[in-house]
Order: structure tokens, then C-alpha cells, then sequence
């Protein structure tokens, strides 16, 4: 590895450019909280690290594209990783046509119900998450993540992807409803429970 | 303008009288008076006969320490919600009465709010906050966001003032435990693991309760258990509230509810915000906690917003949440 360049300062990590092998990588690497002692801290980092990039395999082995991982690093709690040329979802979305839109989604959909049909939970699927590089959408940050087959942790899942839909594609109201029979498609159970949630957790009223 | 708000959403009674005084926050008086169940926790309709009991002598004191007279007084603001039904009712009639006996306007108000604008309305460099709110029942970080206070996270099951006192009560200390927990936290050594939850940028804490119960169950040291207790849940609190500022791109951190008096969770904030080049603040400690003042400003600030209250339209509202009131007041 050789120089680096921070891309992306986040709350709980940084998103560092640099080289892998004459790769060009990124790297993830998790900061050291001084508020938290010692103790916590390195269980989190660790277990955090530990836990994304086993999410992360698990959902490329699914046929969901992620970056490819290079390195894991336990201990500084880093991850290298392929660095992808495209765009974040989030930028080009409004942009597109209303059928490359629909179609997009469409596609998002059905990734997410790869990742549900194997009881992986993203945690945070929001566009800001969400490269579009050679013409198909790779998922990336999954340190919120786990392993769940619950019917709510999916619903939840689901619902933090309408809200950012919501909030940041408001005149694209209709994105979510073509996320949604993408992830119809695919989903190996019956989808309905899993939507009947998401209705309901909007009634609680909950989660923002 | 000179307004008097009551308080009564849980344990405390409060009156507080502030004067709006060119947009800041002079407090005149804040008196308060707290409900404490002989054993248990909080029975609500015995927190409102409390209450009811008390009420009348708090608002003599709250006026003469504010050295005024009732004719001074131009508005009179109470605790909408969220909170205790009977609780609520009971403030809201105090309210009513003396709307109606003095002639002047009432101001239904959103607690939640309440906490934050205090917040902006006595710290002079306090100007867009995001807030950790920490008390016994409500643990939110709000910000404002699209014109509205907006939660950016929050419990998903009890708060943290209420994990604390319920640990507190099952090993025998008396309510409120935060300050004992407190205490005893300053002599653990020992760092019992405990379940550290953060969904997404919600957290929660009855299963950590649960896990302190066993160690004490199981003769851990009690000052093991404190200091376990609040290093885990104040980091969770403390990373939760720098996820929202990093979302919300803001830079000053406002700590809020009876909680923000532990000095533990006073100091990682203030080092978490220090590492972000953020400002952070605490208002003094009679307005963290439950008080008349702060309800008494939040009415002040929506009042001179243009925003006014028929008796008719006063009614409580238990549910009342943070991001249901159209903050008019702010751009």
C-alpha cells in the first residue's frame, strides 16, 4: 500500500483511496473513539469489521455485486476492498428517465431480496449506499448489518430505504413501489408478509 | 413579554415564569415539586392527585420569586404532551384556570421541543443544536431538519433514566438511582460486558437491563455493574448522537433531561464533540431536568411566531410526538 487520500469522513469511519497490489483500492478503515473505554471500543471495531465483511462475502456469493474484499484487517479494524468507478445511486436517480428509473429499481428490488432470501440485513440501504458501476448496482456499507430471517428485520430493512426514497427523491414517490415488485420477483417466500410490515411500522410511527 | 408555563408531564409539577427579552430567555422563577411513589415506580393518577394537591402553592412561590405580579404575566403555557394522561389533564386545567381567570392567552406546548428551545433560547452560541434528550422516559437525539424537530434516533423500548432507576430499584436504591448509579460508576474497575444495541441509529436498553440484573444476581460488585452500565449505554447514546450530526452536517451537540446531570455522559459527549470540531452545551441544571421554565419559553417563542390557542383546542395529547409540530418559528 502506498499513499492514501481520505475520500469520505463518516461518523464511524474513513473511507480511504489508496493501492492494493497495483490495484486501486478503498479502504475502510474504522475510527478509534476516545469517548469509549478501551474495553468497548476495540469489541465494537472489531466486531463490526469482523461482522461487515462477513455480510459482505456471504451477499457476493449470493449474486449481489459488492467490492471485491482484498484484505480484512481485525485488529485496525480496516477493510480493502475494490474501488468501484461508478456513480452513487442517490446522484444520477432523479436523472434518469422515467423507464430507466423504473427499470433501475426494479433491479435494486431484486437485490435486496437476494440479500433476504439469505437472511442478510443490510441495516442502512439508503442511494447514498448504492453504486451503479458497469450497469449494475453494488451494494456497499454493511456495518449496520446482520444475519436475520425475522419478518420485521426485513420489513425495517425495506422501510429505511422508503424513507430515503422519501426524503430524497420526494417527486419520485413511485420508486419505491417499482423497488418493490423487483423485490416480488425474486424473493423466494411469499413477499406479503414482509410488505404488510412495512405498513406497519410506518403506523407505529416509529423510526424517524 | 413575561409568560408562565406548567409543567406536568410524569413526576414534577412545575411553574416557571421567563421574560423574552430581545429573543433570549431571562428565567424569573422555576419551581418545582416532584412526586415520589413511596415504593415502585411512577402510578399515574397518584403523580396527578399529587399534582393536583400542590399545584396552587407552586404557582404562589413561582410568582413571588419571580418578584411579579399575576397582571404581569401576558401568557400562560403548559405541557401538551407527550407524557401521563392524568398527569397532563391535571397541568393542562391549571393552565386553563388561570388562562381564563387572568384573561390572558394560552399556549399548548411540545415538551420534546421545550427541551431543545431552552437550549437556544438561555446559551448565547446555541443556534441549531442537535439535541440528546435523556430522561426517564424519553431518549431522543432531535434535529431540525426541513421545518421541523426531527428524530434522528431514539429508544426503541425504555429510556435510559428509566433503565437506570429500574436497575436501581431492584437492588434496593431509591428514585431517582441515576445519582447513586452515578456515585458507585466512580468506583468500578471492572468492565462486566454487557449488550451493546444500536439498530440503524435507534438504540435499545432492557436487554442490557436484564444482563446488569444477573451480574448483580450473581454477586458481581455493584460498583463493577454502575460503571459497566453507564460506560455502555452513554457510548451508545454518545455514537448514535454523532451519527445524526454527521447526517445532518450540524456542529453543536445540546444535551437535555435529567440525565445530562450525570457528568459521565457529560464528558464523552463533550469529547465526541470536541473530535468533530463541534460546540457543545448544557443548559443549567434546573432546566434539563422537567421545569415550568422551559414550557413557559417554547409558548413565548410560538406566541410571538404568530401562532395562538383557543381554550377549545387545548386538549392533552399523551402521543404528542417531536416531528407532529410545524415549527413555524425557525427557517
Amino acid at each position: 500500500m502506498t499513499e492514501k487520500s481520505i475520500l469520505y469522513r463518516g461518523a464511524e469511519a474513513e473511507i480511504q483511496l489508496s493501492t492494493h497490489m497495483g490495484f486501486k483500492v478503498v479502504k475502510k478503515q474504522r475510527v478509534k473513539k476516545s469517548y469509549r473505554i478501551k474495553n468497548i471500543d476495540d469489541r465494537l471495531i472489531s466486531f463490526r469489521t469482523k461482522e461487515e465483511a462477513k455480510l459482505m462475502t456471504e451477499a457476493r456469493q449470493h449474486g449481489v455485486s459488492i467490492p471485491i474484499i482484498y484484505d480484512v484487517d481485525l485488529k485496525n479494524g480496516a477493510i480493502t476492498m475494490e474501488y468501484l468507478d461508478g456513480k452513487r445511486v442517490k446522484d444520477i436517480l432523479n436523472g434518469l428517465s422515467e423507464k430507466e428509473r423504473t427499470k433501475l429499481c426494479n433491479k435494486i428490488g431484486q437485490s435486496i431480496a437476494r440479500l433476504h432470501n439469505n437472511d442478510i440485513i443490510h441495516g442502512d440501504i439508503t442511494t447514498s449506499n448504492m453504486i451503479l458501476s458497469n450497469d449494475s448496482v453494488h451494494f456497499i456499507d454493511f456495518g449496520l448489518g446482520e444475519k436475520s430471517s425475522e419478518i420485521e428485520a426485513k420489513g425495517v430493512d425495506l422501510h429505511v430505504l422508503m424513507e430515503a426514497i422519501e426524503s430524497t427523491h420526494s417527486k419520485y414517490g413511485d420508486c419505491f413501489k417499482a423497488v418493490l415488485d423487483g423485490y416480488k420477483k425474486e424473493l423466494t417466500d411469499d413477499a406479503k408478509p414482509v410488505i404488510n410490515k412495512i405498513e406497519e411500522i410506518v403506523k407505529r410511527g416509529r423510526y424517524r | 413579554m413575561i409568560g408562565l408555563g406548567v409543567e406536568g408531564t410524569a413526576h414534577t409539577i412545575g411553574i416557571g415564569i421567563v421574560e423574552n427579552i430581545g429573543g433570549t430567555c431571562k428565567v424569573l422563577s422555576n419551581v418545582i415539586k416532584i412526586y415520589h411513589p413511596e415504593k415502585g415506580g411512577i402510578h399515574p393518577r397518584e403523580a396527578a392527585n399529587h399534582h393536583a394537591v400542590h399545584v396552587s402553592d407552586v404557582i404562589k412561590e413561582s410568582i413571588e420569586k419571580a418578584k411579579v405580579d399575576f397582571s404581569d404575566i401576558d401568557l400562560i403555557s403548559f405541557s401538551k404532551g407527550p407524557g401521563l394522561g392524568p398527569c397532563l389533564r391535571t397541568a393542562a386545567t391549571a393552565a386553563r384556570a388561570l388562562s381564563l381567570s387572568l384573561e390572558k392567552p394560552l399556549m399548548g406546548v411540545n415538551h420534546c421541543v421545550a427541551h431543545l428551545e431552552i437550549g437556544r433560547g438561555t446559551i448565547k452560541d446555541c443556534k441549531d443544536p442537535v439535541l440528546l434528550y435523556t430522561s426517564g422516559a424519553n431518549t431522543q437525539v432531535i434535529a431540525f431538519a426541513e421545518g421541523r424537530y426531527r428524530v434522528f434516533g431514539e429508544t426503541l423500548d425504555i429510556g435510559i433514566g428509566n433503565c437506570l432507576d429500574k436497575f436501581g430499584r431492584s437492588v434496593g436504591m431509591e428514585f431517582p438511582s441515576g445519582p447513586k448509579i452515578e456515585q458507585l460508576a466512580k468506583k468500578g474497575k471492572n468492565y462486566l460486558e454487557l449488550p451493546y444495541s444500536i439498530k440503524g441509529m435507534d438504540i435499545a436498553f432492557s436487554g442490557l437491563l436484564t444482563s446488569a440484573e444477573q451480574y448483580y444476581k450473581k454477586h458481581e460488585r455493584l460498583e463493577d455493574i454502575c460503571y459497566s452500565m453507564q460506560e455502555t449505554t452513554f457510548a451508545a447514546l454518545t455514537e448514535v448522537t454523532e451519527r445524526a450530526m454527521a447526517h445532518t452536517e450540524k456542529h453543536e451537540v445540546l444535551l437535555g433531561g435529567g440525565v445530562a446531570a450525570n457528568m459521565r455522559l457529560r464528558q464523552m459527549v463533550q469529547i465526541m464533540a470536541k473530535e468533530r470540531d463541534a460546540q457543545f452545551f448544557v443548559p443549567a441544571k434546573d432546566l434539563c431536568i422537567d421545569n415550568g421554565a422551559m414550557i413557559s419559553w417554547l409558548g413565548l417563542v410560538m406566541y410571538n411566531s404568530g401562532l395562538r390557542m383557543d381554550v377549545g383546542e387545548s386538549q392533552i395529547d399523551q402521543r404528542f410526538r417531536t416531528d407532529m409540530v410545524d415549527v413555524s418559528w425557525r427557517d
